[in-house]
């Protein structure tokens, strides 16, 4: 796997929660052609914040190349929807869709549905098992299931759909659940969409790394990143793409990032403070790396100035971005071979 | 005094329902095109959109119509999620009306409410909710609920979920804030939610519903904007009017506070007889053999392929008591044994083989319109001049180009006679439909 090739190029993600919801056209388009190659939609409960799948869906007609992606929860919301709803985000977008599963420990989410809150390792166990009923429901469709045959007046091959008949594990520390299927909408364009978790979610008795396609670390300081990008490698094996978390802070516009950078919010990301070639050269490094870095802007419209005219052209022309692929699905840009359907019949003889 | 008056507006407007799973849509011809890409959607939207329709439609369903225990193979099936679907239209739209159909028992109020509130701020006002209940246990089988609300406790359960959603989109101060805390506690949920979103340029989520019985009529004379209602044959829909403007003035409501909206199918050539002619060309793609067949083992519970669909009904007696609910919608109550009987006498009476009696079935008898553009313009304007209804929310036979002859021909023909709108009167779904900007509802309303 692509994986293993660590000095070749990477991508860069950033994140548009800056742009709300009434720029969004502007911004990710502004996003796509300034070379980044994934957009990524923050949600959770602040003041203003619209549903980040939607946003995401709204990018996706817009753009051809960019990646869309948004958190979503998977405490607090139901698993059937959540698939479903990303499914169809893959449509809308013509295959560039992955998701970012969050595991909120929110009491404010956990009142608003009138559930009991959720803590500590419980977390992780609902992020499994969404994901896991997520999956089984993608791949409950077989890729040729509609087969539009007027001979036998069939719409589709009953045979190439599958119930998922999932049920939470016996030691499910929550309120068990079962879910049936098959999927309402056929398998996404992609198979299966990328998922990503942060890396504080994943392995050693939590989501299980062979769930996820790709972690995102952060670190205390822009220093300790590429270490901390390391450790988790070695913590979780070869398969899982691995993407460093960056705040960016940039000098612009006659401002120094030292003094924007006092009204920025602390967020436990480490954050690069400085000037665009300085970044250039952080990224670079990192790059070597990571499979990706995630850049979340200060101000979305102040920094993405800079990205684009300065920091991007330059690490393109030093070779360390991918080149992003027109029309290509996000699956193909993260280097993941075909999606194999876990219940397909045809591909691998008749064996169930 | 007025308030209490109904008064024609003299219009009638159009909205689109792509319907999903259904038998109706063609999938058999080289025009028929994917029911789940995005070009479908998008060349749909854009063709209502050229014709001035007030609204797109998507439908929703949550778990797979099945037949005799497996998922059912013979008609159109599998579709996107309907707000995600429309938050994408939304980018490639300006004016229409988007409408999600959700279902109050399987989402939770405040979820729904965010999302909803998200539609619209994303749509830039023009989000809407057609709002649907069920109560089988076969669907919550795909949720963690699973089947928990008696049939008898639906619309009491969707009335406390849509009043604590109004309570979320009217609980702002001002249209920025601050709002204020939302509470319910009931017997299937307790919510508490501090709100995030403002209101939106229609200030909330225009609501569409479509229950038909006497509690889902006065559930929505008392909570909708617009029902999608099933009579749009001119003296039903009059009758239908009649009985809204009652009950929603009984509500307290205003006698044009309610719009209707009935489904309806328009087959429309450029000479009444070639309209004929297509009708037949449409129904036996609708229906054909195997459908017949298909749709006689759902009430029959057995199956039945040994019958010759152009032979007469079959004479054995169905398996089952009462049609299993485990089928998916529309099937599911009847008196299986009482109806194949009173069937088979009416096949034989009317001298009908089992496909053209299960073609006049399930054929929209009443929601078809049939005929040229011209005749059937004059019939629509007469619907406008009387206001037997505020509109008519087509299914399209054929996707994606099922909406072109409408918008071609049907619609300048209905412009040139002063009954259908040459531009869209705002951008907000809302000020499109002519509806009033809502009162806000009281903070002390608390439905148990």
């Amino acid at each position: 796997m692509s994986f293993s090739n660590r000095n070749k190029a990477g991508f860069l993600a950033i994140e548009l929660d800056g742009a709300g919801y009434e720029n969004l056209a502007t911004a990710v388009l502004a996003a796509e052609s300034a070379g980044f190659h994934v957009a990524t939609f923050t949600d959770g409960r602040v003041p203003g914040r619209a549903n980040a799948l939607q946003r995401a869906a709204f990018a996706g007609p817009v753009t051809r190349t960019i990646a869309v992606v948004p958190e979503v929860d998977t405490v607090y919301t139901e698993p059937f929807h959540i698939s479903t709803q990303l499914a169809s985000l893959d449509y809308v977008s013509g295959g560039r869709a992955g998701w970012i599963v969050t595991a909120a420990e929110s009491p404010e989410a956990a009142a608003a549905v009138g559930r009991s809150l959720v803590q500590g390792e419980a977390l992780a166990q609902e992020a499994a098992a969404s994901i896991e009923v997520g999956r089984r429901l993608w791949d409950s469709w077989e890729d040729d299931a509609v087969i539009r045959d007027v001979a036998t007046g069939r719409y589709i091959d009953v045979d190439k759909l599958h119930y998922a008949d999932f049920e939470t594990p016996p030691d499910f520390p929550g309120l068990g659940y079962s879910v049936k299927g098959p999927s309402i909408i056929p398998r996404p364009l992609q198979g299966q969409l990328p998922v990503l978790a942060a890396a504080s979610l994943v392995g050693g008795g939590l989501v299980p790394a062979d769930a996820v396609d790709a972690v995102l670390v952060s670190a205390p300081t822009p220093e300790l990143l590429a270490a901390e990008v390391r450790d988790v490698r070695a913590r979780l094996g070869a398969s899982v793409a691995v993407v460093a978390e960056l705040d960016v802070v940039l000098d612009s516009r006659g401002e120094a990032a030292a003094w924007r950078s006092l009204s920025a919010q602390e967020t436990g990301r480490a954050r690069f403070i400085g000037s665009a070639a300085g970044l250039t050269d952080l990224l670079d490094a990192l790059l070597k790396e990571a499979d990706g870095v995630r850049l979340h802007p200060a101000a979305l419209d102040v920094e993405l100035d800079e990205l684009s005219r300065v920091v991007l052209p330059e690490l393109r022309r030093r070779g360390s971005l991918r080149p992003p692929i027109q029309d290509g699905t996000f699956r193909e840009l993260m280097g993941l071979a075909p999606a194999e359907n876990r219940y397909a019949t045809t591909a691998s003889g008749a064996s169930k | 005094m007025t308030r209490d008056i109904f008064q024609p507006s003299g219009q009638i407007q159009f909205g689109i329902f792509f319907q999903g799973v259904n038998s109706g849509t063609i999938w058999k011809t080289a025009e028929s095109g994917s029911q789940t890409d995005f070009e479908s959607f998008r060349r749909l939207v854009q063709t209502a959109e050229r014709g001035k329709f007030a609204a797109f439609f998507l439908g929703e369903g949550l778990r797979l119509r099945e037949h005799l225990g497996r998922p059912h193979a013979l008609d159109v099936v599998g579709r996107p999620d309907a707000q995600t679907m429309l938050a994408a239209l939304a980018a490639v739209t300006t004016n229409i009306g988007l409408v999600a159909t959700q279902n109050t028992t399987y989402n939770d109020p405040a979820d729904l409410a965010h999302r909803l509130s998200s539609l619209d701020l994303i749509s830039g006002g023009r989000a809407a909710w057609n709002i649907v209940t069920t109560d089988n246990a076969w669907t919550g089988a795909n949720f963690r609920r699973g089947g928990y609300l008696d049939h008898a406790d639906r619309y009491r359960h969707a009335e406390a979920f849509v009043e604590t959603a109004k309570r979320i989109w009217d609980s702002w101060e001002t249209p920025t804030g601050p709002a204020r805390r939302v509470l319910h506690e009931g017997q299937h949920y307790t919510v508490d939610v501090a709100p995030l979103l403002p209101r939106s340029a229609q200030y909330r989520p225009v609501l569409f519903q479509a229950g038909d019985s006497p509690e889902g009529r006065d559930f929505a004379a008392r909570q909708a904007d617009v029902i999608f209602s099933a009579h749009p044959k001119f003296d039903n829909a009059v009758e239908f009017r009649r009985d809204i403007v009652a009950r929603s003035v009984a509500a307290g409501r205003g006698a044009n506070a309610v719009q209707i909206m009935p489904a309806s199918e328009f087959i429309l050539a450029a000479t009444d007889q070639e309209a004929q002619e297509k009708k037949d060309w449409v129904r036996s793609l609708q229906i054909g053999p195997q459908q017949a067949i298909a749709y006689l083992e759902q009430f029959w519970g057995r199956e039945l392929s040994s019958y010759d669909p152009d032979g007469p009904l079959p004479e054995i007696d169905p398996v089952v008591e009462e049609t299993s609910e485990t089928r998916g919608s529309g099937f599911h109550g009847a008196k299986a044994r009482q109806l194949a009987d009173q069937w088979r006498a009416e096949a034989k009476d009317k001298g009908l083989s089992i496909r053209q009696f299960v073609t006049s079935k399930t054929a929209r008898v009443d929601a078809t319109f049939t005929g040229s553009y011209t005749a059937v313009a004059d019939h629509l304007a007469e619907y406008a001049r009387v206001g037997a209804v505020d509109g008519f929310n087509i299914s399209p036979w054929l996707v994606p180009t099922g909406l072109d002859d409408i918008v071609n021909h049907l619609v300048p023909e209905l412009q040139e006679r002063g009954v259908y709108p040459t531009e869209y009167r705002g951008t907000t779904l809302r000020e499109n439909l002519g509806l009033q900007t809502p009162v806000r509802s009281a903070e002390s309303v608390q439905v148990p």
